[in-house]
């Protein structure tokens, strides 16, 4: 499904990205782990088409298709999803009229029709109670002055509204308490089928236990130095990242 | 000489010949027309017309119709998509500034909610025409007195003590460019709101046709102990119409107004909105939207004085402009000694969207009082591109991403309009303006 090979990325002349090759198939999990600095965020935001970030070299394969050659929007309507690690707070915009607005633009780009209000509706009731978030919510404004759990639960609500093929979940554990981080990989193992992926970068084994990864991957200055099973994960909570480097 | 103020000065005589001489604005013609001859037009180093002079200056060399003669003749259903509501409201409508009684819809009954020209020749109307008419205006500058030299109507709203007015008014004026030369017009609202009565006002100015027009409004606002008025200004006409628009407003104790500005369309606004409080525990709301493109050019400039203890003001403006349009902001606060207590909060934020766009913003605080709460800030920047990623990363275009980080940027003050056919109109013109379809149930 996606296939990256050889990336090279900077962002204001600085190399941060140094060659990264990595294949993901329909059904599987992957986890990214790495130190701070090491571009795993810089990874997850070079796959969803953030222009702060220049590819000097390789390529992304999504689904036989350029990735690089698209703009944000297509990725989007293709099937690739960003769960930001500090997802951005509009004012003025309601978390259901965004999540509408988001959806009905991913129909027209299929040349679909706009979804049923009714439907949008049911939709909207079902994914948000799974998440256990609350219907005052959906009317306040879109991450405004929202708790850390707030924002990643919002997160996860519009990946189960859009239902993308890719989801690339970055720092999703960060500012989460136990309890929110039951609801979320609640939601993301409900998410989760044999026709769809899911990247999930984390820096600790923690949400992994939750979440349970086919491959894990280290990160470090810019590679990927090793590769593996779960096992590796819990190898790294308990030695930590240097005897990796 | 301008050759403007000398055609006005010329055809004065000829112009009263015209109007009723036996009414009550005579007099006050006589004086403000002495007083323009005096003073004549804003001048360049006009401090007050820093940043919209060289507009201006260009509008006065037109060689203007100043009083059309005849009644344009208009249908209801032609002019049906300008009104907010087609029942449920109050219409004083006026096409090339005279009276259009047919498009109108005025009351009696409780109120007075009918036109100048006509309450200024009957006796009953004296008591209140005395009192108020020009009491604001005659103390003001320049277009104030050439407003009521030429003043030939307006609207003429009197709510009596402890009314609720059950529709809101619409005070409308229309132009029709069936004159030859671009139009000059005077029109002059009289508004006077007694102890605790509520009334809700919308003033709106719309060429029927492209043809040049130079509206200089004078408006007077009396509000009277615990009484609330709510008035909003719907500016969205033409390229060739003009609009200078002077509002003064007089609060006595425990009253609220709030004036609501939204300058969407128009070669060139100015907005003159200037708020007197006399009396305690006021409240004085000044809220506008400017959304403007091409070369339009649109100057708010707000004055609200404080001079008695224990009020307030609010006032929040914000700006978009495309194109090379141009804007300015200028708010000034004065919070005289007497006025402890006093809580005045002053807001100006826009969004540039090109180089060539430009905002004058100014903040003018004079503050003699000790012991108040003062603030005002100002922002100019662009479209977050942070926030446009994330949308766009939701699948939502570049374009309409803009479109709804624009629509977002206004949304706190639509969102508070207390007037359902208002607050639909605004989402509907700025749907419009901003170029896509708004997915959204507004409530």
């Amino acid at each position: 499904m996606l296939s990256i090979k050889d990336l090279h990325v900077e962002v204001e002349e600085k190399q941060i990205l140094k060659g990264i090759n990595l294949e993901i198939k329909p059904g599987e999990v992957h986890a990214i782990m790495g130190p701070n600095g090491s571009g795993k965020s810089t990874l997850s935001s070079v796959i969803a088409g953030d222009e702060t970030y220049e590819v000097t070299n390789g390529e992304i394969i999504f689904d036989k298709e350029d990735l690089l050659e698209l703009d944000t929007e297509e990725r989007a309507h293709k099937g690739v999803f960003l769960s930001f690690q500090y997802p951005v707070e509009i004012p003025g915009i309601t978390v259901t009229n965004f999540i509408k607005t988001a959806l009905n633009s991913c129909q027209k780009a299929k040349g679909l029709p706009n979804i049923p209000a009714a439907e949008m509706l049911k939709m909207i009731r079902e994914k948000s109670k799974l998440l256990e978030i609350d219907q005052k919510f959906l009317s306040r404004s879109l991450n405004e002055s929202f708790s850390g759990g707030e924002k990643k639960r919002n997160e996860i609500f519009q990946m189960m509204m859009l239902n993308p093929k890719l989801a690339v979940l970055d720092e999703t554990d960060s500012g989460l308490d136990i309890d929110a981080l039951k609801i979320v990989a609640k939601g993301v193992n409900t998410f989760k089928n044999n026709t769809n992926a899911i990247v999930v970068i984390t820096h600790y084994q923690r949400l992994l236990d939750y979440i349970v990864p086919d491959f894990v991957h280290v990160i470090h200055d810019g590679k990927i130095v090793k590769s593996g099973d779960k096992e590796l994960a819990k190898e790294l909570e308990e030695k930590g990242y240097d005897w990796i480097k | 000489m301008n050759h403007l103020k000398e055609k006005l000065l010329s055809y004065f005589i000829a112009f009263e010949e015209q109007v009723e001489k036996k009414s009550f604005l005579h007099s006050h013609r006589l004086d403000s027309f002495a007083e323009f001859e005096k003073t004549g037009f804003p001048s360049k180093g006009d401090e007050a017309w820093k940043y919209s002079y060289p507009v201006l200056l260009k509008l006065l060399q037109n060689d203007y119709s100043i009083f059309p003669k005849e009644l344009a003749n208009h249908k209801l259903n032609d002019l049906k998509e300008y009104f907010l509501t087609a029942a449920d409201s109050y219409k004083i409508v006026f096409v090339d500034g005279i009276y259009n009684p047919f498009l109108s819809h005025t009351s009696h009954q409780g109120h007075d909610i009918c036109v100048l020209s006509s309450a200024s020749v009957q006796n009953k109307y004296k008591d209140i025409l005395n009192t108020y008419y020009n009491k604001l205006g005659a103390k003001q500058e320049d277009l104030i007195q050439l407003n009521t030299a030429y003043v030939r109507d307006g609207a003429y709203i009197h709510i009596p003590k402890n009314t609720v007015v059950d529709y809101p008014i619409e005070i409308i004026n229309f132009s029709t460019g069936k004159q030859q030369n671009p139009l000059f017009i005077q029109p002059r609202n009289l508004i006077v709101v007694e102890e605790n009565a509520q009334v809700e006002i919308i003033e709106k100015h719309h060429s029927i046709a492209p043809h040049e027009v130079l509206t200089n409004v004078v408006s007077e606002v009396f509000v009277a102990k615990g009484a609330q008025v709510n008035y909003y200004k719907l500016q969205n006409d033409l390229d060739t119409a003009s609009l200078i628009d002077n509002t003064f407003i007089r609060q006595e104790e425990k009253s609220e107004v709030g004036v609501y500005t939204f300058s969407f369309g128009g070669n060139f606004i100015r907005n003159n909105l200037n708020f007197y409080q006399e009396g305690s525990r006021i409240n004085s709301i000044l809220k506008g939207v400017t959304l403007i493109e091409k070369e339009q050019h649109v100057d708010n400039y707000t004055l609200v004085h404080h001079q008695h203890p224990n009020c307030e003001s609010h006032q929040d403006y914000k700006g978009v402009y495309f194109d090379r349009s141009t804007g300015v902001f200028n708010g000034k606060i004065k919070v005289e000694k007497e006025a402890q207590k006093t809580n005045a909060f002053q807001q100006n934020n826009n969004i540039i969207f090109t180089d060539t766009a430009t905002i004058n913003t100014k903040p003018q605080l004079e503050i003699f009082a000790d012991d108040v709460k003062c603030s005002h800030g100002c922002t100019v920047g662009q479209i977050d591109k942070k926030a446009l990623f994330y949308l766009q990363s939701r699948g939502i275009s570049h374009k309409e991403a803009k479109a709804i980080l624009t629509y977002a940027f206004t949304n706190n003050i639509i969102e508070e309009l207390k007037n359902p056919f208002v607050k639909k109109k605004i989402n509907e013109i700025l749907a419009e303006k901003l170029g896509f379809n708004l997915q959204f149930s507004f409530h």
